[in-house]
């Protein structure tokens, strides 16, 4: 087992080197005239102002020197100058990132528990009414684009019956609780102000419901798989022999079985994570990297775009990584090859 | 959808047989795919307004003139919701044929030949799913420039290597079999043998897999047009379309019927995905 997360750590850095060098290349792809976004329209044909830019952001030098000062920059943390906010592009991000990693979480552990429940009510009643309507539910999360049920779900929640607030991560005019973590809920909670607490998780609770919703589908289909599964086998019929009701077998015999593939597929949930999050940061107002994201590519903000690219498929890594090593911890028989 | 279906190896004079072990969600899901296709190509000779043409006063709510009401240009929103058709279904059918061919040209070399071709083909596959899809895909689409094209390119570069690894797999296993070996005994050549005994046998997961990722195309290119980064405004793309609903809460109707319409699509999809599954892939069940 040492042996396989070995392997899968020394590829790491091959991978990101892979990762810089197609956002390098990308970079360089561009149709646009990164000078158009630097150099106001009038002072074009002023040579001097056009080279002085050019300098100034390292335009002038030829591909491969840009290239290896490229990966010289992104090992120290340096990712750019964002051609709209003209800061650093690294620190937007890391401004940003507590609040997208607030809703994310929030999700996760909606998105898990709404899957497992679903997965045990439609295993437990299987083939009635409560399974269809179970499955149905979860089929819808991973169906429905969220940008959409994003946006129904506010009009109805929040615009026609007030039952949630509005966008952001805040109600307007009040000032977030003192940094300590960067999550607004939790922060709220450190600082003592209960009534803050309220007012950022009442923000949270609709978005992180859109984004865990659109992850509950695949959690669902796969607990309810292994424990439709579990069921049928011998352990569940000793169990059963042994005079063990049917609520005990499936809580206590079938459902820790079912937890080891849920293991593997936690990595592929974050890629939905991931997508969903951009999209519901757009709808939700959300000052997080993905409306960051969304803000950069419409303005065609390359070193924006191309290092929420990076940071992305870096915490993807990470998230796949994680899982294959907690998959070969639960499951010692998995071998290298 | 059809005619895929009915030419699936190893079927060719089974396409009735196959539609009556369909389990009825995937007959559903064939018919709503059929109905878009429908709509796609004889959507001209329907009774609906212009979709770009204003109709009647702004931001009306449904009614049995506007089913489902006017938008902000006053446009006809059913009318503009089923001629968005016309952009998602092809684009997406294109994006999912372009991927399957590229994915599976490498992925079958890869399989084949082994060695460093397969090292290359394999590394390349590596990097690419690395990133997350939609934002490999915005990165790509927005380096290229926003548009409808450029979003097809993205959507294809983030799509090809899922094609390439079924197909490797299926390669490396179909290769070891021995009417394989008898072909490279009886003298022939390499892409001979890849081209006539190997790949005939090789399309089933790719089939069924395309047919499951036609809807996340459909979802993704709405995503990129939702973004900005795909159609451009006024063409009646669902995407776009639920983008400009997005900045008018009040008037929900604006954004609902794409909505619902790319939920039809991806359902549909993912039934008759499942349902091929179960017939063909008798591993999985």
């Amino acid at each position: 087992m040492l042996a396989y997360i070995l392997r899968r750590l020394i590829s790491i850095p091959f991978l990101l080197l892979g990762v810089a060098s197609v956002s390098f290349l990308l970079s360089q792809m561009t149709k646009g005239d990164p000078l158009a976004a630097l150099v106001p329209e009038r002072q074009m044909s002023n040579p001097e102002i056009v080279n002085a830019v050019k300098a100034q952001w390292g335009l002038d030098e030829p591909m491969p020197i840009r290239y290896v000062r490229y990966l010289g920059n992104l090992l120290q943390g340096d990712m750019g100058t964002s051609f709209s906010t003209r800061r650093p592009v690294a620190l937007d991000i890391a401004e940003r990132l507590p609040a997208t990693l607030e809703l994310v979480i929030a999700a996760m552990i909606i998105g898990t528990a709404m899957g497992l429940a679903l997965g045990l009510l439609s295993a437990r009643f299987r083939g009635t009414v409560i399974d269809s309507l179970a499955r149905i539910f979860a089929l819808l999360g991973s169906s429905l684009p969220v940008f959409w049920s994003g946006l129904i779900l506010l009009y109805v929640l929040s615009v026609r019956f007030s039952i949630v607030p509005g966008t952001g991560r805040l109600p307007p005019r009040v000032d977030p609780p003192p940094d300590v973590t960067g999550f607004y809920t939790v922060d709220a909670l450190l600082a003592g102000n209960f009534p803050l607490f309220l007012q950022a998780l009442s923000h949270l609770a609709l978005p992180a419901f859109v984004l865990g919703w659109a992850v509950t589908g695949i959690i669902t289909r796969l607990v309810r798989s292994s424990l439709v599964e579990g069921l049928s086998l011998d352990y569940a019929r000793t169990a059963r022999a042994k005079g063990a009701p049917e609520r005990v077998v499936l809580v206590r015999h079938a459902l820790p079985n079912a937890m080891i593939p849920l293991l593997t597929i936690l990595g592929f949930t974050f890629a939905y994570l991931i997508t969903g999050a951009v999209l519901t940061e757009a709808i939700f107002s959300w000052p997080g990297i993905g409306s960051y994201a969304v803000r950069a590519a419409a303005s065609l903000d390359y070193p924006a775009i191309g290092g929420v690219t990076i940071v992305g498929a870096v915490a993807f890594l990470l998230a796949n990584l994680v899982t294959d090593i907690a998959y070969a911890w639960a499951n010692p028989r998995i071998k290298v090859h | 959808m059809a005619d895929t279906t009915a030419s699936l190896p190893g079927q060719t004079s089974g396409a009735m047989r196959l539609v009556r072990k369909l389990p009825p969600t995937a007959m559903i899901g064939a018919l709503i795919l059929l109905f878009w296709i429908f709509t796609v190509l004889t959507i001209q000779f329907w009774p609906l307004a212009n979709p770009l043409d204003m109709v009647g006063r702004r931001l009306q709510p449904p009614s049995a003139a506007h089913w489902l009401g006017t938008d902000a240009l006053g446009r006809d929103v059913f009318s503009r919701t089923m001629h968005g058709a016309v952009w998602s279904i092809p684009i997406a059918f294109l994006v999912v044929a372009c991927a399957v061919a590229v994915g599976s040209v490498l992925g079958a070399l890869s399989g084949f030949f082994g060695g460093w071709t397969d090292g290359i083909i394999m590394r390349l596959v590596d990097v690419t799913v690395a990133f997350p899809p939609i934002l490999l895909a915005m990165a790509v689409a927005a380096m290229l420039g926003p548009g409808l094209t450029n979003a097809s390119v993205a959507m294809v570069i983030v799509w090809w290597p899922i094609y390439a690894r079924l197909m490797r797999a299926q390669v490396l296993e179909v290769k070891e079999r021995e009417h394989v070996e008898a072909a490279i005994a009886g003298g022939a050549g390499p892409l001979r043998v890849l081209r006539v005994h190997v790949l005939p046998l090789c399309w089933t997961p790719t089939l069924i897999n395309a047919t499951m990722d036609f809807g996340q195309v459909v979802l993704l290119a709405a995503s990129l047009s939702f973004i900005g980064l795909g159609a451009k405004p006024p063409s009646p793309e669902w995407g776009s379309m639920i983008s400009e609903g997005a900045t008018r809460f009040y008037s929900w109707w604006i954004a609902f019927g794409p909505g619902m319409a790319i939920l039809t699509v991806v359902l549909a999809t993912s039934f008759l995905g499942d349902g091929l599954r179960d017939v063909f892939d008798r591993r999985s069940s």
